[in-house]
C-alpha cells in the first residue's frame, strides 16, 4: 500500500474532524424541540421565603403539635428512622439555644422554647457552591434550593457545607421505613442526600407548601419576598424578625417572629 | 510449545468460562416479551394512545424520560405538549404508570428479556400489582 | 520494566499475599457497604464524613511530599537526592491511588462517579480536587516511569519530561492546597475556618511524607541492595525536623487564636478533642498520644546526635508519622463536625466494616508501592555504579 505517514495523518485528521462535527450535525438535524410549559395556575415568585411566627405557634397550638412536620413528612414519603444517627428530617423543632446558638442568654426562659426549623433556602447557599455535580442547585427563576436525586453522587459535601444542619443522608434504603406511602410522590434511594424543597411540586400546581397548609394556627406564612404585596414582605417589613446565623452571610430566607 | 501443558489447560478453562452463558442455558428458551396493555385505565381511554407513538416510545422512552426529568426537576416546567398537541403532566409515577399500571405485565416484560435493570422504581413508586 | 515485579524472594511474595488477603477482606466488606448503604459505617447525620475522608485528607499530604525531594534536586541541584527522587515519585503514586480509592469508597452512589466529569462545576472545590489529584497521579507515573526507564537504558531522560517535572512541583503544592480549601471555605464549620488550613496541610505533609520516605529507604536498604545514602537520609531528616517544628507551631497558633479570643465556636472543637466537652471525649486519648509522640519526635529530630543516629531517627520518623496521622487522619475531620451546627455533641467512632475497608485501601496502596519499589530497586541494582 502506497502512502506516506504524512498522508495517513492527513486522513486521520480528516476523520477526527468529521467525528467531531457529528454531534453538531446531529443537533442541527434534530429539528424542533417539544414544547414544555408550566401550569398556568402555578404560584410564581422570584424569591420564595417563609415567615415562622413562633408566638402564634406557642400560643395557639397545644404542646406537642406536630401538624406541619407530619404533613411534610407524609406528603414527601420521608422515612421514620429512630435515633440521631440516621434519622431523616425535612422540618422539625429545635430548642432556641440550638437553633440560634450563641444568641440569647442562658438565663432566659427562651432557652428551651421549641423552634420550627427547616432548610433556609438561602439566597447565598454554601451547599450549592460546593456540590461537584450541581445535583444541589438554586433555581434561578424562584430561588428555591433543590436537589436532583438522579444526579447526586452521595459525597455529602453539601452536608458539611450547610451551617444549619438542614440536610439528611440516606444511609440505607428508606422504603421500608416510610410509614404510609404517598403514591403521588416518589421516595428516595439509599446513597443520596435530601432536604426540604419548599414543596416545589405543590407550588407548580398552585398550592401552598404542605406545612403551611397544615398549620392550624397560621404560624407559617409563605410568599415571594420580592413582591411588595406579599404577606411575607409585609411581615418582614413591619415586624422584628430574626434569622439563623446571619453572620455567615448565607442570607437565609426563613424569618422567625419570636 | 514451551510450558505447553499450562497453556493448553489455561486455554481450556478460559474457553469454558467464557462460553458459560451458552452451555449453561442449553435446552432452555427465553419466553419472548409479551407486554400487556389491558389495564383498567387503558381500557377506559377514549383514544388508546400513549404520550407519543408506539414506535417512538419503543425507541426513545428512556431518552424522553431523561428529558422530562431535567425539565421537571431542574427547570420546574411540568407539562409536555406531544407531537399531536395533546398535553401531559411529565411524571413517570403519575402519568406513565397511571395507564401502564402493572409493572410486571408491561415494563418488566421487555426489561427482563433484555436483562436491563433500570432502577427508576427504587424511588418512583410502582403501582400496586393486582394479582 | 514491570516484569521485574514478577521476580522476587519468598518474603516478597508472602508480603504481597498478605496484602491481597487484607484487600480481599476489605473488598467483601465493601460489597456489604454497596448492598446495604453507608449504614454499615459509623457515620451519622451529624458526623457525615468519617474515617474514609480523614484518611484521604492525610494521604494527600503524604503524596505531596514527593516534591520535597524533587524540588531540591531538579531546581537547586541537591545531588544527594538524585538517587531517591524515584522513590518519592512512586510513593506519591501509591498515596494518590489511596486518596482516590478512599473518595470512591466514601461515596453514597459510586456508580454515578462520572457525573463529576459530565457536569463540571468549577465553583466546587471537589471538582478541582478531582482534577489536581488525577493530574498529579498522571504526572508522577509518567515522570517516574520515564526517568527510571532512561536510567535502565543508561541514557538521559527525554527532554519532554523536564517541563513535566517542573509542573509537578507547584502541582504538588496545589493538591493539598485544594484539599485544604475543601475544609477552609465552609462557613458553618468553625474548626476548619482558618486561613492557615492549607499551610498546616503543607507543614504536616512535609513532615509526615519524608518521614515515611526515610523509613521506606531503611526498609529498601534492608531488603534490597539499594542504599539511598547517608547524606540523602540526613538531608531528609533535617527537612522532617523543620517541617515538624512548623506543624506543631501551627497547632499552637490554632490554640492561641481559639482560647485567647475565647470565642465559643472556635474553642469548642479543640476542647472536645483535647479535654472532652460536656462529658464527651472519645478522641481525647488519641489527641494526647499525638502530642506526646510529637514531643518525642521533636526532641529526637532537633538534637543532631539523635537525628543522625539511625535507630533514634527511625523512632523519630515513626513518631512523626503516627502523631501527624492522629492529628490529621483522625482529629481534623471528625472534630469539624463536633459540635454539630446545633451546638450538640454527637460522637463518631468507625465501625468494624469501615475499618476493614480503610485497611484494605491502605493495603492496596502498599501493594502498588511494593510493586513500584520492586521495579525501581531492581533497576537501580542493575545499573548500580552507572551515573544518573
Amino acid at each position: 500500500m502506497e502512502g506516506s505517514r504524512r498522508d495517513f495523518l492527513k486522513l486521520g485528521g480528516a476523520c477526527a474532524l468529521g467525528l467531531g462535527a457529528l454531534p453538531v450535525v446531529k443537533a442541527a438535524a434534530e429539528g424542533e424541540q417539544p414544547e414544555v410549559f408550566s401550569n398556568p395556575n402555578a404560584l410564581t415568585g422570584t424569591r420564595w421565603a417563609m415567615v415562622v411566627d413562633m408566638k402564634k405557634c406557642w400560643e395557639k397550638s397545644k404542646n406537642g403539635c406536630q401538624d406541619c412536620m407530619d404533613a411534610c413528612h407524609k406528603v414527601h414519603n420521608v422515612p421514620r428512622i429512630e435515633g440521631p444517627k440516621e434519622e431523616i428530617k425535612w422540618i422539625w423543632t429545635e430548642h432556641f439555644e440550638n437553633a440560634f446558638p450563641g444568641r440569647g442568654s442562658e438565663l432566659s426562659e427562651m432557652r428551651e422554647k421549641p423552634f420550627v426549623v427547616m432548610c433556609n433556602h438561602c439566597y447565598n447557599p454554601p451547599c450549592v457552591r460546593v456540590c461537584p455535580t450541581k445535583a444541589t442547585f438554586k433555581r434561578e427563576s424562584d430561588g428555591i434550593v433543590l436537589m436532583d436525586m438522579h444526579r447526586c453522587i452521595g459525597c455529602r459535601y453539601c452536608m458539611a457545607a450547610c451551617p444549619f444542619g438542614a440536610r439528611s443522608f440516606n444511609f440505607r434504603d428508606p422504603r421500608p421505613f416510610v410509614e404510609e406511602l404517598n403514591m403521588d410522590y416518589p421516595t428516595r434511594e439509599r446513597g443520596v442526600v435530601e432536604k426540604c424543597n419548599f414543596c416545589a411540586e405543590r407550588l407548580a400546581e398552585g398550592r401552598m407548601p404542605a406545612c403551611v397548609e397544615a398549620c392550624k394556627c397560621g404560624a407559617l406564612v409563605f410568599g415571594d419576598l420580592d413582591d411588595p404585596e406579599s404577606d411575607v414582605r409585609k411581615i418582614v417589613a413591619s415586624h422584628f424578625t430574626i434569622r439563623r446565623k446571619t453572620e455567615l452571610g448565607t442570607e437565609p430566607n426563613v424569618f422567625y417572629i419570636v | 510449545m514451551y510450558d505447553g501443558k499450562y497453556i493448553i489447560t489455561g486455554l481450556v478453562i478460559f474457553v469454558a468460562i467464557f462460553a458459560m452463558p451458552f452451555w449453561y442455558n442449553v435446552g432452555t428458551a427465553s419466553v419472548p416479551p409479551d407486554p400487556k396493555l389491558d389495564t383498567p385505565v387503558i381500557q377506559q381511554l377514549a383514544e388508546k394512545k400513549c404520550v407519543e407513538s408506539k414506535d417512538y416510545m419503543k425507541r426513545e422512552h428512556m431518552q424522553m424520560l431523561d428529558d422530562w426529568r431535567d425539565w421537571v426537576v431542574r427547570d420546574g416546567t411540568r407539562w409536555y405538549t406531544n407531537s399531536e398537541g395533546k398535553k401531559f403532566n411529565m411524571s413517570l409515577q403519575n402519568t406513565c404508570m397511571n395507564c401502564h399500571s402493572s409493572k410486571v405485565r408491561f415494563c418488566d416484560q421487555c426489561h427482563n428479556y433484555l436483562a436491563v435493570d433500570p432502577y427508576c422504581w427504587t424511588c418512583h413508586i410502582e403501582p400496586k400489582e393486582n394479582e | 520494566m514491570l516484569e521485574r515485579a514478577l521476580q522476587g524472594s519468598q518474603r516478597y511474595w508472602s508480603w504481597l499475599l498478605f496484602l491481597l488477603v487484607v484487600m480481599g477482606v476489605g473488598a467483601a466488606c465493601y460489597m456489604m457497604q454497596l448492598t446495604n448503604g453507608l449504614t454499615v459505617t459509623g457515620m451519622s447525620r451529624d458526623v457525615s464524613w468519617g474515617l474514609y475522608i480523614a484518611q484521604f485528607t492525610f494521604l494527600v499530604g503524604v503524596a505531596a511530599s514527593a516534591v520535597m525531594v524533587v524540588l531540591p534536586y531538579y531546581l537547586h541541584n541537591v545531588k544527594v537526592f538524585g538517587r531517591i527522587t524515584i522513590l518519592g515519585e512512586f510513593l506519591a503514586v501509591a498515596s494518590v491511588t489511596m486518596c482516590l480509592l478512599f473518595i470512591v469508597v466514601d461515596l453514597g452512589k459510586p456508580m454515578r462517579l462520572l457525573n463529576v466529569l459530565l457536569h463540571p462545576t468549577p465553583n466546587s472545590i471537589l471538582f478541582w480536587d478531582m482534577i489536581v489529584l488525577n493530574g498529579y497521579l498522571f504526572l508522577n507515573i509518567v515522570i517516574g516511569w520515564n526517568v527510571l526507564e532512561s536510567e535502565r537504558k543508561g541514557v538521559g531522560y527525554p527532554p519532554w519530561v523536564k517541563p513535566l517535572i517542573y509542573v509537578s512541583i507547584p502541582w504538588a503544592v496545589s493538591i493539598h492546597t485544594v484539599t485544604a480549601f475543601l475544609y477552609a471555605g465552609l462557613p458553618g464549620r468553625h474548626y476548619w475556618l482558618t486561613a492557615i488550613m492549607a499551610a498546616r496541610f503543607l507543614a504536616s505533609a512535609f513532615a509526615a511524607g519524608p518521614a515515611l520516605l526515610i523509613l521506606l529507604c531503611f526498609l529498601v536498604r534492608k531488603y534490597t541492595k539499594f542504599d539511598a545514602g547517608k547524606e540523602a537520609i540526613q538531608k531528609l531528616s533535617q527537612i522532617v525536623a523543620y517541617a515538624m517544628i512548623i506543624s506543631i507551631f501551627f497547632v499552637g497558633l490554632e490554640f492561641f487564636t481559639a482560647f485567647y479570643s475565647n470565642i465559643p465556636g472556635h474553642m469548642h472543637s479543640l476542647q472536645y478533642l483535647f479535654f472532652g466537652l460536656h462529658g464527651h471525649g472519645n478522641l481525647v486519648p488519641f489527641m494526647w498520644t499525638f502530642l506526646i509522640l510529637a514531643v518525642v519526635a521533636l526532641v529526637l529530630l532537633i538534637n543532631p546526635n539523635t537525628r543522625n543516629n539511625e535507630q533514634t531517627l527511625t523512632i523519630a520518623c515513626i513518631a512523626t508519622f503516627v502523631s501527624l496521622w492522629l492529628e490529621k487522619g483522625l482529629g481534623l475531620v471528625v472534630a469539624g463536625f463536633v459540635p454539630n451546627p446545633f451546638d450538640v455533641i454527637r460522637e463518631y467512632a468507625p465501625s468494624l466494616p469501615e475499618m476493614f475497608i480503610a485497611l484494605a485501601v491502605w493495603a492496596t496502596g502498599f501493594f502498588v508501592l511494593t510493586i513500584l519499589y520492586k521495579v525501581a530497586t531492581s533497576v537501580k541494582e542493575e545499573t548500580s555504579g552507572a551515573s544518573h
